[in-house]
């Protein structure tokens, strides 16, 4: 397993690279550099990690789901509670990151694009940190399913942007967001949420969010002195899936991403890049992508926002294809059961984005003995998707 | 031989600059794409610029991503184009260039496009989210092919990059007025001169200037620093919104780009 990726040239493999306008290359440049940088630097090293200490509140505990575990009577499941990080979600480890980045290249202005808005309260919340201004980017419909969400970002300061244009989600949000970075990008930062778009982006956001994985080593050692038989995590751009994969690459760790089923593959109302992709070349990187024959991007499904995505991160891609993890996907409805179980026999919300791994452990668990071990990363919590649920439930509150 | 290359030789033996009007193909169908592409060779085109419609179209502002609907609501994709240019390619002298992004082009495959292109008559690509990093294969595909590959220079561009880029590029260059999206409000940058000056040092190709670009006092203006005047956004506006002053506006706007 080379863990020396991406190359020079941005490349995992035959994944990845840079695909964007000439204006923006500059700028990319320029953050590569900075990046690299910072990593090297000793003050940059220990301000982020007095940050993720005393403000974002890691490390978050890695919990042993006993109840669930009993009820499902197999495997042992533990939880890595990165829903307890602060802002609700993973994403805050790469957003904080990125906004000191942009502090150091003296930037003025902070942009990204959100689906389930997590990233954008994230970003938000680091702009807010760092004095800096924010514009967030968002497709009409996500702005719909997460108005919680809307109003949090817009209480931290930040301008909220509604996108009308297209399928009005994740994709959409990230080309208006890739537009205004054209414009602006002598004085923006743009924060991509996830391992995607051009290098150095998917290694900046997987560096960042490396940091659950190697906590997960450590706490698991603590706990049950070896390391867990399988990981799971969903699998959206991919973030939070690499961050918890990362440090377990070279260990004969079985890892498996969880993609969103949607209404079913059958159907083609989905998000499953691996189940029925393609490679392509979308948003600045070579990945794989559900296009159709002419290379028009498809539209996508699923009852979670930050699942919702026609693309996937390039690392993932390579993963895939030199079989080291292996992907499948769950459907809203499984996803919504495995919500509604850890609910009730753990007292935890999970996001409908984790609940699709919960549902995977729910789905393995009970065929495995009972010495092994399973880790699934709780990427976010639940509020924000009540309101949503109540919807589709039904309820009005 | 490039018929670019003569377009813009020809034109500089008299003293005057290239106009490139660009419309994308499809909108609102491929008839009204032929056309218009007759009025625009009537109304003094030097070289037509033809879109290719695309669900993600980054690089562009609201104008072009709705005639990009509009196109592709009709199906038009880059197949259907390539062999819609075939077809009525004897009908224009001018040279074409098709403008798209690369997700068409790869999911067809570089080899492939490039050869349909060049049976149907292509003079030239532009492929605005290809990177000169990523781009020397398909470039070398095209220079076997006769097709020539224009690459854009932008504000934000470094010297050193200026020069990789002008490397890869025939035909001309194009460089970017504003650094934003196509249609945005022409804000010629300070160092706009200043730029196409370091173009000009590293290259013998000629430069052609596009984005933002509306009125034929702008168009006077870029064209007294460049070689051509590339003007999209605001023909594709007119002709969907007010069609029946199309050609008053071509004809000003070449006036004003051939000092007549």
């Amino acid at each position: 397993m080379k863990k020396n990726l991406p190359d020079k040239k941005g490349y995992f493999g035959s994944f990845g690279g840079r695909f964007v306008p000439e204006t923006l290359m500059p700028a990319l440049l320029e953050l590569e550099n900075a990046y690299k940088q910072a990593k090297r630097n000793e003050i940059f090293k220990r301000r982020l990690k007095e940050l993720q200490a005393t403000y974002i509140g890691r490390p978050t505990p890695l919990y042993f789901a006993k109840r669930l575990t009993q009820r499902l009577g197999g495997a042992k499941i533990y939880l890595k509670r990165e829903d307890l990080a602060h802002t609700g979600a993973h994403k805050i480890n790469n957003a904080l990151g990125q906004a000191l980045l942009a502090e150091i290249m003296k930037k003025e202005r902070l942009i990204a694009e959100t689906g389930a808005g997590q990233h954008g309260v994230a970003t938000a919340t680091g702009a807010a940190f760092t004095g800096l201004k924010c514009d967030i980017y968002m497709g009409s419909e996500d702005m719909k399913r997460q108005a919680l969400n809307v109003f949090r970002m817009r209480l931290l300061g930040a301008n909220v942007n509604e996108v009308n244009q297209g399928s009005k989600t994740l994709k959409d949000a990230i080309n208006e967001a890739l537009r205004d970075w054209t414009t602006n990008v002598k004085n923006t930062h743009y924060v991509m949420g996830t391992v995607f778009g051009p290098h150095p982006f998917p290694m900046i956001v997987r560096d960042f969010q490396s940091i659950i994985g190697k906590e997960t080593k450590r706490q698991i050692l603590k706990y049950e002195g070896r390391y867990p038989d399988i990981l799971v995590a969903c699998v959206g751009g991919g973030s939070n899936s690499i961050g918890l994969f990362y440090d377990f690459l070279d260990l004969g760790v079985e890892m498996i991403g969880v993609e969103a089923g949607g209404l079913g593959i059958e159907i083609g109302k989905h998000a499953a890049r691996f189940a029925s992709g393609s490679l392509g070349v979308f948003q600045g990187c070579k990945s794989y992508l559900l296009q159709d024959d002419d290379g028009n991007v498809l539209s996508t499904h699923s009852v979670s926002a930050g699942l919702d995505y026609a693309s996937v991160g390039p690392e993932h891609s390579y993963l895939r294809d030199i079989k080291r993890v292996k992907y499948t996907y769950i459907t809203d409805d499984l996803a919504m059961s495995a919500f509604e179980l850890l609910t009730e026999t753990e007292g935890i919300m999970p996001a409908l984005e984790s609940s699709h791994a919960v549902a995977e452990a729910i789905r393995i668990a009970p065929t495995l003995p009972k010495d092994k071990i399973i880790v699934v990363n709780l990427s976010g919590r639940g509020d924000k998707d009540v309101m949503h649920i109540a919807n589709l439930k039904g309820v009005s509150i | 031989m490039s018929r670019i290359k003569d377009t813009f030789n020809i034109l500089k033996s008299s003293n005057k600059k290239a106009f490139i009007p660009y419309i994308m193909a499809g909108d609102p169908d491929l008839s009204s794409t032929y056309e218009r592409m007759k009025i625009l060779q009537e109304c003094g085109a030097d070289i037509i610029e033809l879109g290719i419609p695309f669900s993600d179209p980054l690089a562009d502002g609201p104008t072009i991503q709705m005639a990009s609907e509009r196109a592709m609501k009709k199906g038009v994709t880059l197949r259907k184009v390539l062999s819609f240019v075939k077809g009525y390619r004897h009908e224009f002298n001018i040279p074409i260039v098709i403008m798209s992004y690369y997700n068409p082009i790869f999911k067809l495959g570089d080899e492939q496009f490039i050869k349909l292109a060049a049976d149907a008559g292509v003079d030239g690509f532009i492929i605005p989210d290809l990177t000169i990093e990523e781009a020397s294969g398909f470039a070398k595909k095209s220079w076997e092919f006769d097709i020539d590959t224009i690459f854009l220079v932008a504000p934000t561009s470094t010297k050193d990059r200026i020069k990789m880029i002008c490397d890869m590029s025939k035909g001309f260059v194009y460089y970017v007025s504003i650094t934003g999206i196509t249609g945005a409000r022409l804000n010629l940058p300070d160092n706009f001169y200043h730029n196409m000056q370091t173009i000009r040092e590293v290259t013998n190709l000629p430069v052609a200037v596009g984005f933002g670009i509306s009125t034929p006092q702008e168009a006077q203006l870029v064209c007294k620093a460049s070689d051509g005047v590339i003007v999209g956004s605001a023909i594709v506006k007119r002709f969907n919104d007010n069609p029946s002053t199309i050609k008053n506006y071509l004809l000003e706007l070449s006036k004003a780009i051939k000092g007549e």
